[in-house]
């Protein structure tokens, strides 16, 4: 339903001004840390596998990339040293307030670096776009998150006593619902709104099912991944993870993935054997950390929908 | 019935859940970035007027309900009926109960336009139109003159709704009022 003003901007020209700024800086930010700028392919012959990305495919049977995590990783695995990208990525019926299916991502790696580093770099350049000196933080585990937030122990409350929970918090008919479905439900629905606003607010330590590419970390009765989730002002804004650089376990988390896209009633289609091969070759320890600069430039401008900050958002583009 | 699938939710479509028939008020998108999607929904049960929220998983879907709302003339009670008649020329009646007419009970007034909502054919709610003219049937007698001193006195309408109008307004006079905030809102144009 095209009316006579679709054409116009979804953002004022003031706001576009902002963003234009908003993106030098980052630039700035990461030459002064001789963090080299690279592009990869949007459309590719792979992409992930993660079930819950829904992605667009061509005739010709390529993907547009929800992520250039594989092409980047293989650039990490030639020798570049630190990388960052900007570019837009895509993701099929993700569509609301803070989502459009099309998207600026923003991507980094550091060498040598681990998640906690990576933390520091991503306050440090929030700070630097914000313009004030360092913002404050806090930091807490998924766990920690939870039992804050009166949940149950994430990591070791039965999936009955999860569903249960879904179906008293949320009023969800939760009762086939996997453990995954209901640790989302209540991080993004619960926990989520209930986080401090002002401050960079770090999670991490969450199941390792959740993370299909970071490394694990044994805490004696259970494992988690070592990934973390930047939330501000009550919006999720950041994913970051130490990296998986083993290629074979790697290989193992892939074949899972698919499997249970097989048993969900989706299309088969073929892991990244490029990424898998440079794994393979050898990947440097390294973190690296995505993040939604529309959601970002929200934040900075007061801005409640996504499409106030997106020159023409889904309906006019 | 057809079934919805979450990404099809609109304001205003009406779903059964439980087994009441549902407006959908409000549908927000859900997702964390790496993880599943969900639909927390705002519906308002069109019986009794509440409103619900739920949590859908993306992709589930409900079923709709067979809903529809019409404009319906109102003629009489039985005292255990309330009579209307369908506008559209058929002259086809309807009858409600009680637990149908709701609150709409204070505001009825013979041949004024109701909207009848029916669920499977059978009347659940009757809305009355947001402006309607009723006759003061008892107040206090008038205070001559006084138009601007901003001062209300309670006063009972025709359809026995009791609403607060200015002191100026005296008894047998017909007057304006708002039916879903209950407020006057002037003297009828005679």
């Amino acid at each position: 339903m095209a009316d006579s003003t679709s054409w116009l901007p979804s953002a004022t020209i003031d706001t576009l001004v902002a963003r234009a700024g908003m993106i030098q800086t980052i630039r700035q930010f990461f030459s002064e840390r001789e963090v080299l700028e690279v592009e990869t392919p949007i459309l590719s012959q792979f992409s992930g596998t993660d079930l819950q990305l829904s992605q667009w495919h061509t005739e010709q049977g390529h993907s547009l990339h929800t992520s250039p995590e594989f092409a980047m990783k293989r650039l990490l695995a030639a020798g570049s040293g630190d990388i960052f990208q900007i570019c837009h990525v895509f993701r099929r019926d993700e569509l609301g307030q803070r989502h459009n299916p099309e998207f600026t991502m923003l991507e980094w790696y550091r060498v040598g670096m681990d998640e906690f580093g990576l933390m520091d770099d991503v306050v440090n350049l929030i700070s630097f776009c914000s313009g004030q000196r360092l913002l404050e933080r806090q930091c807490m585990t998924y766990e920690e998150a939870f039992l804050t937030a009166d949940l149950p122990d994430p990591h070791r409350a039965s999936l009955t006593e999860l569903q249960q929970t879904v179906a008293d918090k949320l009023q969800a008919d939760a009762a086939t619902w996997t453990r995954d479905d209901c640790l989302d439900a209540l991080m993004s629905m619960v926990v989520e709104p209930s986080l401090p606003r002002e401050s960079l607010c770090f999670i991490n330590q969450y199941p390792k099912s959740q993370a299909a590419l970071a490394q694990h970390q044994d805490l004696g009765d259970i494992q988690v991944a070592r990934r973390f989730e930047l939330y501000w002002q009550g919006m999720e804004l950041a994913n970051g993870y130490y990296e998986l650089t083993d290629a074979r376990e790697q290989k193992r988390r892939f074949e899972a993935e698919q499997a249970a896209k097989i048993s969900s009633g989706e299309e088969k289609r073929g892991f990244d054997q490029r990424f898998l091969d440079a794994l393979d070759a050898g990947i440097p320890s390294c973190s690296g950390v995505a993040l939604g600069l529309d959601r970002l430039l929200m934040i900075l401008l007061q801005k409640k929908n996504i499409a106030e900050v997106m020159a023409f958002a889904f309906d006019r583009a | 019935m057809a079934t919805y699938s979450t990404s099809e939710f609109r304001s205003g479509m009406k779903v059964l859940l439980d087994g009441e028939p549902c407006s959908i008020v409000e549908n927000e998108f859900v997702k964390p970035g790496k993880g599943q999607a969900f639909n927390r929904v705002k519906l308002k049960n069109l019986k009794t007027g509440r409103t619900w929220e739920r949590t859908f998983k993306s992709g589930e879907s409900i079923e709709g309900a067979d809903v529809q709302d019409i404009d319906m003339e109102y003629l009489y009670t039985d005292g255990e009926f309330w009579h209307f008649m369908k506008t559209d020329g058929s002259f086809e009646q309807i009858s409600c109960d009680k637990t149908a007419l709701g609150d709409t009970i204070d505001w009825l007034k013979e041949q004024e336009t109701f909207e009848v909502t029916l669920f499977n054919g059978t009347p659940i709610s009757v809305t009355a139109p947001n402006h309607i003219e009723l006759e003061v049937v008892e107040t206090d007698p008038g205070v001559k003159g006084d138009t601007a001193t901003g001062g209300s006195k309670p006063a009972k309408l025709a359809s026995g709704a009791v609403v607060k109008v200015p002191l100026f307004i005296n008894q047998g006079e017909i007057i304006r009022v708002d039916t879903r905030s209950r407020d006057y809102l002037s003297r009828a144009k005679s």
